[in-house]
Formats: structure tokens, C-alpha cells, sequence
């Protein structure tokens, strides 16, 4: 049974080992994936029959001639292993009697920066490598930068393939000093640098007698012996609101991880965003009853009073709550292939909360090269800038630089569903903590009922020329006859007045919509029924107008003429001027239309006159009960 | 109590972090339930997430009919004992055209394991579907994320992944694509082993030592669990033996072994020098042919 007490032991000591989560990055070949094969190796952590399969991968993959080419153990994906590359995170595990380490191996290219920035966000400690013959690279310096910004405070710079240049101390240097500089520069606070050939094991787990100027400790010994910043556990409390259980009427629990500070039975806590308090009754991680809870646990926790809480909520001590704002700044890095766009509606995920938000202004885009503030109009892949948000609502957080997990924030394409951004909290522009919306005597269902009519938007949208404008007057006309309250907004007489600083990019036809819908807003809160008449070709902004009015306030009317109809009608000559290439950016010609995919009414021009389908507008609203007697 | 939690402390943490945010964000979630340990650890963290309710989604099972009969009465029992529903699914077109593990090797793989996932997921019409997978079993699953994306047609694209960041997980879908959710993914094979031990999670016995009937096929041993596998005359032999993964039985290749406790397992794969899947035939076929069947849907 000797063999038991041994197991017992090692369950015991795995089961309380620190853990380490660390991540390697830095160029294309500098060597991250061999660096890690190295240490797997060398530390005897290869099952045999994984050392056979490496052994028969490196006479057919490997670029290590004769030898075992170590970063095959990492580059798992077929594409990988053909291309000699690394095109995602791997994630490695290993341990010594010292410590458990999680490794996130991160891609290299420019092209998967997005991949580097995923395995960065979990790290306590990065190790960035560089080739001793190249020096540092753009590349070198993008990752040192996102490592900053993402909020690592422990870099080792490991100078790799010392093989290369004879192990000579002069090189390395002055490679350590020209990083020095940069990470003064970019806030970096802790730099260890390692001269290192990971292919021939110097300095990787024992010092190398070919580096008699580097006196240690060898990689494997610092990763041991280093103590990682952990913020969240002298935090405040923090725990949002994942999951309300209720199992039945007498139990209601509040589930989620604690993500700084712990919170013990009998403690007081607040509802951020509404600042209502209650006594922690009751604490539980599965069936266990416990005293406290800290950060890094999930818990559910029972409240002495039935206070309102759901899902996104964030409890907090009363007297050390987190900041409550719909405006701040933030650091993003942009993830995606489609460019980032202000005045553009995205969903924003932080902690457990999802809102609407719209980037107001984007402050400067980040050069990584020069490290210098370039003022931009959007933010391509992989770019960082620093912007301005508004949400729909007020979020809680933390800024990033005080919590990770409080502080960071997804952004959300509406469409495509794809994460788009990482993003980092500074500070926020405006607190909502104790501001709250003015409670007006008179109100829009006030202002409507005197004009015994519901207030509504008609958004016609279609391309230039299908007849928009023409079908919004019919439709006004009679809804004037029946004693209506109406107003017309047109897209060719507010791009003179409102509108006349935009032009027609992409991104100013965003902000031209954008302000359209929350002029439409305010006239349907004086209880019109607003007549909106633009081309708005994008699906987002629609959507986002859409999203500003009362549930079922929104009628989109899709006026639908083909292209070539209106090109032949060209009430105003322009598509001539279009294709002549006079105009740039002309809806249908050379800038796109997304036609709704389900309007609330689909006119179809070609088959009715205009008569017709104001009356078919008309029809709408009635059957719908808008223009019902009070 | 010190302040620091322990390494499975955490991981236990995070994996049920995980699963309440599916339940919490997805419209149908499924946990697929393959009866192995990393399932019965999957299954006993679901129900810490939401105690003292029952977890909020079913239970599957894709049923091959190759189980061994060991697997399918754990099973059972397991459900009922948790309270939550069990689906069971067998792809019928291959149970039709009477596909054996013998003669039709990947083919079999592909239209009972492969095909008939997909058609469950489809038929229950599934957004969500956790899986016990972790990144330490095989170089293909190791660059997977925790939420993975899968087109309407089930296919993984990896070189072309959502960025996962922090542990905000973006969740959304449009209609026909899903998620599969592997909570387990931080997890090695000796963080299963410990916590099974800690919190005494009841497995299948055929993790442990017993003699058994078994024919040597290809350098494995494999158990005679029914009349349907083959034998030549002097088979099968009772040895004692035990399993460190399950599958399909013809599958599934047994180790010598007099392990009869936890304490013993474990013991036993401190000491192993060949990593777990060396035992499932169904993962030799070719080196990359994990990530081959995870492309075409599979697990």
C-alpha cells in the first residue's frame, strides 16, 4: 500500500499547488513553440508514446533536420505543421514539484494578433521571445504593447537562438537595453532578461556554461520562484449576478464567481446599480455551506431581505462600490476583419451584463512601430486605440488597471455575432452613480393622448430615386387630413442644415443616421408621428433606430425599386453622375445597400402607383391600431 | 482557512463559472454525457453550479450500441439519481445497414458517432452542447476554445476562431449555428483523477481492476462484452484487467492491472509513461485525424 500513500500524496500536492498561467509570444520564428517543446522535454513531462509520434512527425514535418523539431508538440493543427507556423493558441499544462503551469503558446504572425491578445487576457506573466539575430521587430513590439496593455505586469525577455550569434554577450546587451527602453516606455514594471537557446537547452532549465556573464536564474527557476501580482484578492468584493436560482418559493440564491475581495455570512451587501442593501444569510459552493467566499471561487449567496437583483447585477460592499456610468474611456484592441466604426452600435459584454453601446469618439489610433497618437477615423484589425463609449444603460465596473475581470469588455457585431474588440476601462466621462433621470410631470403618453394619437416612426428606406420621398408625402398628406400630428424628415434637407459637416464614407453615413433616429426620438417624446425618408442603407443603423423607440413605435418600409429602374427614372441625374465615376460612394454603385430582411411593409414600386402604397401605409397604421379614437 | 484557494479549487471554479453561463445566455443547452469519468466530473459540477436546483438542461447520450452494458446500467442510474431528463440517440440508418467497429473502422466512427451527434443536435434543435473534452488529451483539442463556434452544418473551422477573452464568453449564435462548451478544458487527466478522489464521484467499475474476458486484437486487449465480437477457438482469457478510457468495447483497449482502489488508479498513472488516448484505437487512424473528424463535427 506504499503505492497508495505516494498517490495520496501527489493528489494532495497537486491539489494544492499554485498555478501559474503564463504565455509565450513575440515574431514569427523567434522559436515560442520550441521553447515550450524544451521545457515539456526537459522537465520529463512526454508520455513515451508521445515522444514516438514527435519522433516520426520530425522526419516528416520537421525543420530540425536530424534532430526532434520540439515545436511540433505544440502545432497541433494540420495547416500548422504544413505551413511551419502557429496559427492559434495552444494550450500546454505541465508541472514541477514547485509549481503547476498553464502555458497559452500564441501565434506570432501579424494576421492572428487577435489569437496573441485571447492568450494574453488569462496570463499572469508573459514570456516574449526574440531573435538574437533579428533583434527587436514591429512584431516584438505589438505584442510588448498588448502585452502592457492587457495588464501583465511580469515580462521575461527571453533572447533566443543565442546559438546563432556565439552566445556573445555584446548582443545581448544591447538587445536587454533597447527593451529596457520600451518597456519604460510602455509601463512595463518588471523585465527579467535571459539569454537562452531553446533548441539546445541553454539557460532553459540549468544555466549554461556558454553564458558566463549571465549569472541566472535559468528560465525554469524564475518561472518557479516568481510571485504574481494578484490584484483581485485584496480587492473589494465583487460578484456579479450570473444565474438567480429558485428552486422553489422559500430558497432564492444569487450564483457567480467572486472576482476580488471576499464576502463572509453576515456582511452587508449593495446592488450596484440600484444601491439597494441586504445581509448575506447564507453562503453555499454546491451543497457546502461556507463562512466566506474569496475571489477565484463561484458561490451562490441567499439575502436577508427580497431585494430586486437578475443577472448582470454586481453585488458590492456598500461603503466600496464599483464606478455606475454610461460614458467612459476605454483602451481597445480590434479584432476583427470588418473596421471599426464611431457612431456604429455594437453589444457590449462586461462581466455578466450585455448592453447596447456606440463608440462616440475615437480618440487616437496606437502606433506600435513609434509608439506615437495618430488621429484616425477608424480602427482597422488588429489596430489599439483609445476610445469613447456610451452604453444604452449604466454598466458597473472597476477600472481595468485595478481589475481585469471588472474592467474588460467584449464588443459584439449585431450581425455577424462575431467578438470584434477587446476593451479596457479607464475611467468613466460622466458618473451615473448619482445622477438620475429627471421625473417629468409631463410625459410623451401625456403629450400624445392631447393629441389623441400614439406617437410612431415611419422609417421608409430604399435606394436613391425608388421614391421615397414621394410616398412619405402621399402618406403624410392624409394623415394631415385626418387631423393627425405629423413631421417629415427627409435626407437630401437635413444633409443641408443638421447634417451638412458629413460626408458619405461609411462612417459618416453611421453618425448621419445616428443623429437622424435620435432626432426622430425626441419629435416622437413631443408625441408626432415622424415621417423619416433617408436612404439608410446599412442594417445596423436601421436596427439601432429601431432600438431607440418604444417596442413597436419602429415601422420600417422597404420602398423597393430595382436598381436599374432607378437609374432609368434618375430623378435628380445622379446616377449618371455616378457611373460616370463623378460621385464616389453612391448607394447601389459603388457603395452598398443591405435591403431589410423583414420590413414591417415591403412596397414594391413597380407594381402599385404611389397613391396606392400611401394608402397601404395608411391601412398599416390603422389595422394596428395607431390611429384608433382615444 | 488560508486566503489561497487551491489549484483544484480553482479550475472547479471556472468550469462552473462556465456552465452557468450557458445555461444563463444560450436558449437550449445540452450536456452531452458519454459516461467516462470526465463526464461523470462534468456532471458533478453542473450539479454544484445550480444547487440546490437540478441543472437546467437534459442529458445525452449518443448510443452506438457498442457500449460496453457496464456503461448503459451506470448511466441509467446516474440520471435518475440527478434528476434531470436523458436523451438517448442511436443513429438508425447505420443500425439498418448493420455497421460493426470490425469491418467498416472509420466509417462506423463517422455514421454512429459523427452523423448521429449531428442528427440529435439538429432534431432537438440543441444551441449549446458541453462536452468533457480537455486540452491536454490530444494537440488538436489544445487550440481549441472553451466556446466553440460551429456552423449550421456543424464544421469547426480552426484556423478561424473567436477570440475568447478574459472569461467573457461570447455566446451568440445566429439560427442553425451552435456552440459546443468544454468546461473541463483547463483540466488534466491527474486534476480528473484528484478530484474524483476529494469528492468521492462515483464512476463506472470497469475503471477498476477485475478479471475479465479479453482477446488480444491488434497489441491491445480488448474485452469480449457480448457474443457480437469474433472469437477463434482457446478465446477469449479471463485476465484482470481495467480501463482508463471508454468507448465502443471493441474499440477500447484494456490495460493489466490489479488497481482495485482510486488510490491504486491513481498511483498507477503517476507512474504510466504513455498518455491516455494511446488506448482508443479510434484516435491512431491518422496523426491529424482528430482534427479532421472535429472539422467534419465530431467531438
Amino acid at each position: 500500500m506504499n503505492q497508495e500513500a505516494f498517490a495520496l500524496e501527489a493528489v494532495s500536492a497537486a491539489e494544492h499547488a499554485d498555478t501559474l498561467r503564463l504565455l509565450t509570444c513575440g515574431s514569427v520564428d523567434d522559436g515560442k513553440s520550441t521553447l515550450i517543446g524544451r521545457l515539456l522535454f526537459d522537465s520529463h513531462l512526454l508520455m513515451e508514446d508521445q515522444l514516438a509520434d514527435l519522433e516520426a512527425d520530425s522526419v516528416k514535418h520537421g525543420t530540425a533536420g536530424d534532430e526532434i523539431d520540439f515545436a511540433l508538440l505544440v502545432d497541433g493543427l494540420e495547416a500548422e505543421r504544413e505551413q511551419g507556423i502557429t496559427i492559434d493558441v495552444a494550450y500546454r499544462f505541465f508541472a514541477t514539484p514547485k509549481r503547476r503551469f498553464i502555458v497559452a503558446d500564441t501565434p506570432g504572425h501579424v494576421q492572428y494578433t487577435r489569437n496573441m491578445a485571447t492568450g494574453a487576457s488569462t496570463a499572469d506573466l508573459a514570456i516574449l521571445l526574440v531573435d538574437a539575430a533579428k533583434g527587436l521587430t514591429t512584431q516584438t513590439r505589438r505584442h510588448a504593447a498588448i502585452v502592457s496593455l492587457l495588464g501583465i505586469r511580469d515580462v521575461v525577455l527571453a533572447v533566443n537562438k543565442m546559438d546563432l550569434v556565439g552566445f556573445g554577450e555584446g548582443r545581448f546587451r544591447e538587445i536587454a537595453s533597447a527593451f529596457e527602453a520600451l518597456a519604460a516606455k510602455l509601463g512595463i514594471e518588471a523585465v527579467t532578461t535571459i539569454p537562452i537557446s531553446a533548441r539546445e537547452g541553454d539557460n532553459v532549465t540549468t544555466l549554461s556554461p556558454r553564458t558566463p556573464y549571465y549569472r541566472g536564474p535559468a528560465l525554469l527557476d524564475h518561472l518557479e520562484g516568481v510571485a504574481p501580482a494578484r490584484r483581485a484578492e485584496a480587492g473589494p468584493f465583487r460578484m456579479p449576478v450570473q444565474w438567480v436560482c429558485r428552486p422553489n418559493q422559500s430558497f432564492r440564491g444569487f450564483a457567480g464567481p467572486v472576482l476580488s475581495g471576499r464576502v463572509a455570512v453576515g456582511d452587508t451587501v449593495v446592488v450596484a446599480a440600484s444601491g439597494r442593501a441586504s445581509r448575506v444569510t447564507k453562503l453555499l459552493v454546491g451543497a457546502e455551506e461556507k463562512e466566506s467566499v474569496a475571489a477565484g471561487q463561484s458561490a451562490m449567496l441567499t439575502l436577508a431581505d427580497e431585494i430586486d437583483a437578475s443577472r448582470g447585477d454586481v453585488f458590492a460592499p456598500a461603503g466600496d462600490r464599483p464606478v455606475l456610468s454610461d460614458q467612459f474611456a476605454a483602451d481597445i484592441v480590434w479584432l476583427d476583419q470588418e473596421h471599426m466604426l464611431p457612431g456604429r452600435q455594437y453589444l457590449l459584454k462586461a462581466m455578466t451584463r450585455t448592453v447596447a453601446t456606440t463608440v462616440t469618439d475615437l480618440k487616437y489610433r496606437f502606433d506600435v512601430d513609434s509608439l506615437e497618437h495618430n488621429a484616425a477615423k477608424v480602427l482597422e484589425l488588429n489596430e489599439i486605440g483609445v476610445v469613447n463609449l456610451s452604453t444604452a444603460e449604466p454598466i458597473a465596473f472597476d477600472p481595468y488597471a485595478e481589475n481585469r475581470d471588472t474592467g474588460g469588455f467584449i464588443l459584439i457585431d449585431r450581425f455577424t455575432h462575431q467578438t470584434v474588440a477587446a476593451g479596457m476601462i479607464r475611467f468613466a466621462l460622466r458618473r451615473a452613480s448619482n445622477i438620475h433621470w429627471q421625473a417629468l410631470d409631463i410625459d410623451r403618453a401625456a403629450r400624445a393622448r392631447l393629441k389623441h394619437q400614439k406617437p410612431a416612426v415611419l422609417w421608409f428606406t430604399g435606394l436613391s430615386g425608388s421614391g421615397k420621398s414621394t410616398i412619405a408625402n402621399l402618406v403624410e398628406k392624409r394623415l394631415y387630413a385626418s387631423g393627425r400630428h405629423t413631421t417629415i424628415l427627409d435626407g437630401d434637407n437635413v444633409r443641408h442644415g443638421l447634417n451638412r459637416d458629413l460626408g458619405f464614407t461609411d462612417a459618416d453615413r453611421v453618425e448621419n443616421i445616428r443623429r437622424v433616429a435620435e432626432t426622430a426620438k425626441l419629435m416622437t417624446d413631443a408625441g408626432l408621428i415622424v415621417l423619416v425618408s433617408f436612404i439608410s442603407p446599412f442594417r445596423s443603423e436601421r436596427d439601432m433606430a429601431r432600438e431607440l423607440m418604444g417596442e413597436g413605435e419602429f415601422v420600417e418600409i422597404f420602398v423597393d425599386t430595382p436598381l436599374d429602374v432607378c437609374r432609368e427614372r434618375d430623378p435628380k441625374g445622379l446616377y449618371a453622375r455616378a457611373f460616370a465615376g463623378e460621385i464616389k460612394n453612391f448607394t447601389g454603385v459603388d457603395s452598398p445597400y443591405e435591403a431589410p430582411e423583414t420590413p414591417e411593409l415591403h412596397l414594391k414600386t413597380e407594381s402599385a402607383d404611389p397613391e396606392a402604397l400611401a394608402q397601404e401605409v395608411v391601412g398599416y397604421l390603422e389595422a394596428q391600431g395607431w390611429l384608433a379614437a382615444d | 482557512m488560508s486566503d489561497r484557494l487551491s489549484h483544484l479549487e480553482r479550475l472547479e471554479a471556472e468550469s462552473m463559472d462556465i456552465i452557468r453561463e450557458v445555461a444563463a445566455e444560450c436558449l437550449s443547452p445540452v450536456m452531452l454525457y458519454s459516461i467516462g469519468k470526465d463526464s461523470s466530473v462534468m456532471l458533478h459540477l453542473a450539479k454544484k453550479a445550480f444547487h440546490p436546483a437540478p441543472p437546467p438542461f437534459p442529458l445525452m447520450h449518443i448510443d452506438t450500441t457498442w457500449k460496453f452494458r457496464d456503461m448503459i446500467a451506470f448511466r441509467d442510474k446516474t440520471a435518475a439519481e440527478a434528476g434531470m431528463r436523458l436523451i438517448v440517440h442511436t443513429n438508425q440508418e447505420g443500425v439498418e445497414a448493420r455497421l460493426n467497429p470490425f469491418d467498416h473502422g472509420p466509417n462506423y466512427t463517422r455514421v454512429m458517432k459523427t452523423e448521429a451527434l449531428k442528427q440529435a443536435l439538429a432534431m432537438h434543435r440543441f444551441d449549446a452542447a458541453f462536452g468533457g473534452a480537455r486540452r491536454d488529451e490530444e494537440k488538436s483539442r489544445a487550440k481549441e476554445r472553451i466556446f466553440s463556434f460551429r456552423s449550421a452544418s456543424h464544421t469547426w473551422d480552426p484556423k478561424n476562431q473567436r477570440p475568447e477573452l478574459w472569461r467573457l464568453y461570447n455566446t451568440r449564435v445566429n439560427a442553425g449555428e451552435s456552440m459546443r462548451v468544454f468546461p473541463l478544458s483547463n483540466w488534466t487527466e491527474l486534476d480528473i483523477w484528484a478530484y474524483i478522489l476529494k469528492e468521492r464521484i462515483p464512476i463506472v467499475p470497469l475503471y477498476f481492476a477485475a478479471e475479465r474476458p479479453v482477446v488480444e486484437r491488434n497489441g491491445q486487449l480488448i474485452m469480449v462484452d457480448d457474443e457480437r465480437l469474433p472469437v477463434a477457438p482457446g478465446e477469449p482469457e479471463l485476465r484482470l484487467v481495467r480501463f482508463r478510457t471508454l468507448g465502443c468495447y471493441p474499440l477500447t483497449g484494456a490495460i493489466e492491472s490489479s488497481a482495485v482502489s482510486l488510490e491504486a488508479i491513481v498511483a498507477e498513472m503517476l507512474a504510466a509513461r504513455t498518455s491516455e488516448r494511446g488506448g482508443r484505437l479510434i484516435d491512431k487512424e491518422a496523426s491529424a485525424s482528430m482534427e479532421k473528424k472535429k472539422r467534419e463535427g465530431y467531438f
